[in-house]
C-alpha cells in the first residue's frame, strides 16, 4: 500500500480511458445515499461504527441498498468488500427491499415443538411468499410486494410458543387460526387506509 | 432524580386509588398485555376509579401472562390470563373493590373476585413462585423496571456500594470465593476471568455483557434486561471497579427489540442519576456503559465472535489464546460475562459470598434461573438452587406437557445441549453430574417435547442450524454441519440407487459418529464443537426414530 507506484501503473491512471473511478466526477448522491452520508459523518468517530451505521440505515429504510455501501465504505474508510461481508453476513440485514408487512416466523426448537413448522407453511401459503435457501432460511416476499415472510431462531418467548413477529409486534401462542385473524385485521386496516386515500383524492 | 415519582409505593395516591399491576415484559405484551393495560384505563375512567396502574415486570409465571396483580392490604392478588375483554366481567366481579379493605386475606378477596376462574390468590402463595428460591430474580415482577426509587428501595446498588468501599482484590476475592461459574453456558469460574483482567496492565480495558441470548428455549436475559435492568447495570459497573475498566457494552440481539429499549431508558437515567457515568457514586471513577445491536448470527452469541462484531466487523470466531481477558475488545483486557453472571454479582457483595455459596451442590454453586419452555403447560422461569432435578421441574413446576400428551425428551442447554432421555431425570442439575453423561445446563433452558416429536428430524435440523449459522472459519463446523444433514438423510431415507438389501444404514450411522467426533474435537468453538450433542444423543436414546433397532441397554 505505500509503496510507490511504479512508472507503468502511473500511466496507465493518466490514461483517459481507464480513468479510475474516484477521480470520475461524482453522480449526485441519491435519496439512499444522502441519508447514509449524514448517519456516518454523525457516527464515524464511534468505535466500531458499521453495525450501529448498518442498523440505522435500515431503520429508516427498510434495508441497505447496495448503493449506499460505497459511500459507507468511504465515510470510514473501509473497502467496499468489508462492508458487503459484514451486510451479507448478518441475517438481519437486507439488501433488497421487503414487502409492505414483515412477517417472521420463529423456527427454533422451543416453538418447533408446538407446531411452528406447520405455522411457517401455513403462514407461506397464505401470504403467497416462499422461503428460498438451502435450509429455507432467506426471506420469501410476495409477487404484489405486500408480505415478506421470513424464519427467525428465537424470539424469547419459547415459553409462550409458537412465536411470530409482525412488523416489530411480538405475537404468542400462535396458531393458524389466530394467525389469519391477525392478517385479516391487517387486510381490513390497509383496505380502509387504501380507501381514504382514493376518498382524499 | 429523572425516574417519575415511584407509582408502586402508591403512598401519595389517594385512599381510594386501586394498584394495579399489568407486565411490560415482551411475553406479556405478546399475548396482549398493552391491550388489557388500556381496557383497564378505560374502564375505570368510565366508571370513575382512581387507577394507579403499573408497568412491572413479569413474575415469570408465563402461562398465566398477562398476569394482573391488584395491590391489596393483604398483599398483591393475582389474575390471569387477563385478556382485554375479561377487564369488564373482572371489575364488575369486584377485583378492585378488595383493595381498600382490612389487612387479612380473607376479609379483604372480594368473594365474587375470588370464584372468577382467573382468580389465583395472592401471587406470593401461588406455589409454582413460592417453592423458588430467587436470589438473581427477587425483584423480578415485583418492581417497576424503570424506577430508580424502587430498584433502590429492594436493596439495589447495595452490592455497588460496598464494593466501592474494597479494594479492589477484595471484591475479586468475593466472586471467586462465591463460586459463581459464567452462566452464558461454558461455566468458567467468574472470578478467574476478573483476577486474569485485573492483573493485565493496559490503558484501557473493557466490560462487555454477552447478551446475545441466541438458544431457543432460554429468556432469562431477556427478563432481565427488561424486568431489573438496573441489576445488570450494577453488576457490570462492579466488574468495572474490580478490574479497572472504564468502558461497558452490552451487546444484545437484535430479535430483543423491547430489551435493547429498556436498557438504553436504564442506562440513561443511572446515568443521570450518578451511578454510572463520569464519577460513580461519586467515588471518582469512571464507568460509561452503552448498547450494542446485534445482527442475528447466533454465532456471535461465542465471545470472540461477538467481540468482532462490537468491532464492526463480521462475527467470526477468534483462534485462543490470546485470551480476551488479555487481548479482547480493540484488543484490550476484557472482562466477557453473560447477563446472568453479571446480575448475580450484586447480591454476592452485598449479601457476602458465602451466603451465595449455600446455595448448591458440589462445584455448581448458587441458584440457576432455569426457563421451562416448548411443550410444557406452566412454562416460565424458576429460579431454583443447583440440585434440583428434571422430574422435579418437567412435573411439580412446567405440570407436564401442554399437550396433554407423554412427555418424550427434553433438551437441556440450548440448540447445542443434549436431549435428554427419561433415564436422566432424577439426576440432579449440575454442571459435572451432568457433564458425566454427555449433557450441559448450559444457560438452563430446558425445551420439552412430547411423544410425537421425531428424534431423527430433530436431529437433522440440529446440523441444519449448525450450516445456517456457522462463521464458516473452520471446516468441521462449516463443511461437516452440512454433510452432517446430507447422511442423516441417508440413514432416514436410504437413497433410492441403493441396490435392495444392502445393508448401507451401520455404515451411515457410523459415517455419521466418525463425523460428530470430527466436528467435537476438531472445531474451533462450541458452534460446530457442541452440534453433536443433540445428534449423539438422539441417536443413542432415540434410535428407533432413525430406523434402528431399539437401543441395546449393554452396548449404549
Amino acid at each position: 500500500m505505500h509503496s510507490q507506484p511504479s512508472p507503468e501503473s502511473r500511466r496507465e491512471r493518466r490514461d483517459p480511458s481507464r480513468a479510475p473511478r474516484e477521480i470520475a466526477p461524482a453522480a449526485p448522491d441519491t435519496e439512499a445515499q444522502a441519508l447514509a452520508r449524514a448517519v456516518v459523518k454523525r457516527r464515524a468517530a464511534e468505535a466500531g461504527a458499521l453495525l450501529p451505521i448498518l442498523h440505522e440505515v435500515q431503520d429508516a429504510l427498510g434495508h441497505v441498498p447496495r448503493e449506499v455501501l460505497p459511500v459507507i465504505a468511504d465515510g470510514l474508510n473501509l473497502s467496499r468488500a468489508e462492508v458487503h461481508g459484514v451486510v451479507t453476513y448478518y441475517h438481519h440485514f437486507r439488501t433488497e427491499a421487503p414487502g409492505r408487512h414483515i412477517v417472521q416466523v420463529c423456527r427454533a426448537e422451543a416453538c418447533k415443538s408446538m407446531g411452528a413448522d406447520a405455522l411457517f407453511e401455513h403462514a407461506q401459503e397464505r401470504l403467497g411468499c416462499h422461503a428460498h435457501g438451502a435450509h429455507q432460511h432467506h426471506a420469501g416476499t410476495s409477487e404484489d410486494g405486500r408480505y415478506t415472510v421470513s424464519p427467525v431462531f428465537c424470539l424469547g418467548l419459547c415459553a409462550s410458543s409458537p412465536a411470530i413477529v409482525i412488523d416489530d409486534k411480538l405475537h404468542a401462542r400462535m396458531n393458524a387460526q389466530r394467525f389469519d385473524r391477525l392478517i385479516d385485521g391487517i387486510e381490513r386496516s390497509d383496505a380502509s387506509v387504501a380507501g381514504t386515500a382514493k376518498d382524499a383524492a | 432524580m429523572n425516574a417519575p415519582a415511584s407509582t408502586s409505593a402508591s403512598a401519595s395516591a389517594g385512599a381510594s386509588t386501586v394498584t394495579v399491576y399489568v407486565p411490560r415484559d415482551s411475553a406479556a405484551l405478546a399475548v396482549g398485555a398493552d391491550e388489557v393495560a388500556d381496557a383497564l384505563r378505560a374502564e375505570c375512567a368510565r366508571r370513575g376509579i382512581a387507577l394507579d396502574l403499573v408497568r412491572n415486570g413479569s413474575r415469570g409465571l408465563l402461562w398465566l401472562e398477562p398476569l394482573v396483580e391488584v395491590a391489596t392490604p393483604a398483599g398483591r392478588v393475582a389474575y390471569g390470563p387477563v385478556t382485554a375483554e375479561d377487564v369488564a366481567a373482572l371489575i364488575d366481579a369486584g377485583a378492585l373493590s378488595q383493595a381498600n379493605g382490612p389487612a387479612s386475606a380473607s376479609s379483604t378477596i372480594d368473594p365474587r373476585a375470588a370464584a372468577h376462574p382467573l382468580h389465583h390468590g395472592l401471587t406470593d402463595q401461588i406455589p409454582y413462585l413460592a417453592k423458588q428460591e430467587r436470589l438473581c430474580f427477587a425483584r423480578m415482577g415485583i418492581t417497576d423496571p424503570l424506577s430508580l426509587a424502587d430498584y433502590e428501595a429492594h436493596e439495589g446498588w447495595a452490592g455497588l456500594r460496598a464494593a466501592l468501599a474494597l479494594p479492589n482484590d477484595a471484591i475479586v476475592q468475593q466472586v471467586l470465593d462465591s463460586g459463581l461459574r459464567g452462566r452464558g453456558g461454558a461455566a468458567f469460574p467468574t472470578g478467574i476471568k476478573w483476577k486474569t483482567v485485573a492483573a493485565t496492565r493496559a490503558m484501557q480495558k473493557y466490560v462487555v455483557c454477552n447478551a446475545d441470548e441466541g438458544d431457543s428455549g432460554t429468556f432469562s436475559d431477556r427478563m432481565t434486561m427488561e424486568g431489573d435492568p438496573y441489576m445488570l447495570i450494577e453488576g457490570m459497573t462492579i466488574a468495572a471497579m474490580a478490574v479497572g475498566a472504564t468502558r461497558g457494552y452490552i451487546y444484545i440481539r437484535s430479535e430483543y427489540p423491547d430489551a435493547i429499549k429498556t436498557m438504553n431508558e436504564a442506562i440513561a437515567r443511572a446515568t443521570a442519576a450518578g451511578f454510572i457515568g463520569a464519577n460513580v457514586l461519586g467515588s471518582s471513577r469512571a464507568f460509561h456503559l452503552e448498547t450494542r445491536k446485534a445482527g442475528g448470527a447466533y454465532v456471535c452469541g461465542e465471545e470472540t465472535a461477538m467481540l468482532e462484531s462490537i468491532e464492526g466487523k463480521r462475527g467470526i470466531v477468534r483462534a485462543k489464546p490470546p485470551l480476551p481477558a488479555i487481548e479482547g475488545l480493540f484488543g484490550k483486557p476484557t472482562v466477557i460475562n453473560n447477563v446472568i453472571s453479571f446480575a448475580s454479582v450484586p447480591l454476592i457483595l452485598s449479601r457476602g459470598a458465602t451466603f451465595y455459596r449455600d446455595y448448591g451442590v458440589g462445584r455448581s454453586r448458587g441458584t440457576l434461573p432455569i426457563q421451562l419452555a416448548g411443550n410444557i403447560k406452566h412454562g416460565g422461569l424458576v429460579e431454583k438452587a443447583f440440585g434440583v432435578t428434571l422430574r422435579e421441574l418437567l412435573y411439580d413446576y412446567g405440570g407436564g406437557s401442554a399437550s396433554g400428551r407423554p412427555i418424550k425428551t427434553v433438551q437441556v442447554g440450548g440448540p447445542l445441549g443434549a436431549y435428554v432421555p427419561e433415564s436422566q431425570w432424577d439426576l440432579p442439575l449440575d454442571y459435572e453430574a451432568y457433564a458425566a453423561v454427555g449433557a450441559v445446563v448450559g444457560h438452563g433452558g430446558i425445551v420439552v417435547h412430547d411423544d410425537t416429536a421425531d428424534m431423527a428430524q430433530l436431529a437433522r435440523y440440529a446440523m441444519e442450524f449448525c450450516a445456517i449459522e456457522s462463521c464458516g472459519k473452520c471446516t468441521p463446523c462449516r463443511i461437516g454441519s452440512t454433510r452432517g444433514v446430507e447422511v442423516i438423510d441417508r440413514i432416514v431415507a436410504p437413497p433410492a440407487s441403493l441396490k435392495p438389501g444392502m445393508p448401507n444404514k451401520p455404515q451411515q450411522v457410523q459415517l455419521l459418529r466418525d463425523l460428530c467426533d470430527t466436528m467435537v474435537n476438531g472445531s474451533l468453538c462450541a458452534m460446530g464443537g457442541m452440534t453433536p450433542f443433540p445428534v449423539l444423543s438422539a441417536l443413542n436414546h432415540y434410535p428407533e426414530d432413525f430406523g434402528l433397532a431399539k437401543p441395546d441397554r449393554e452396548a449404549a
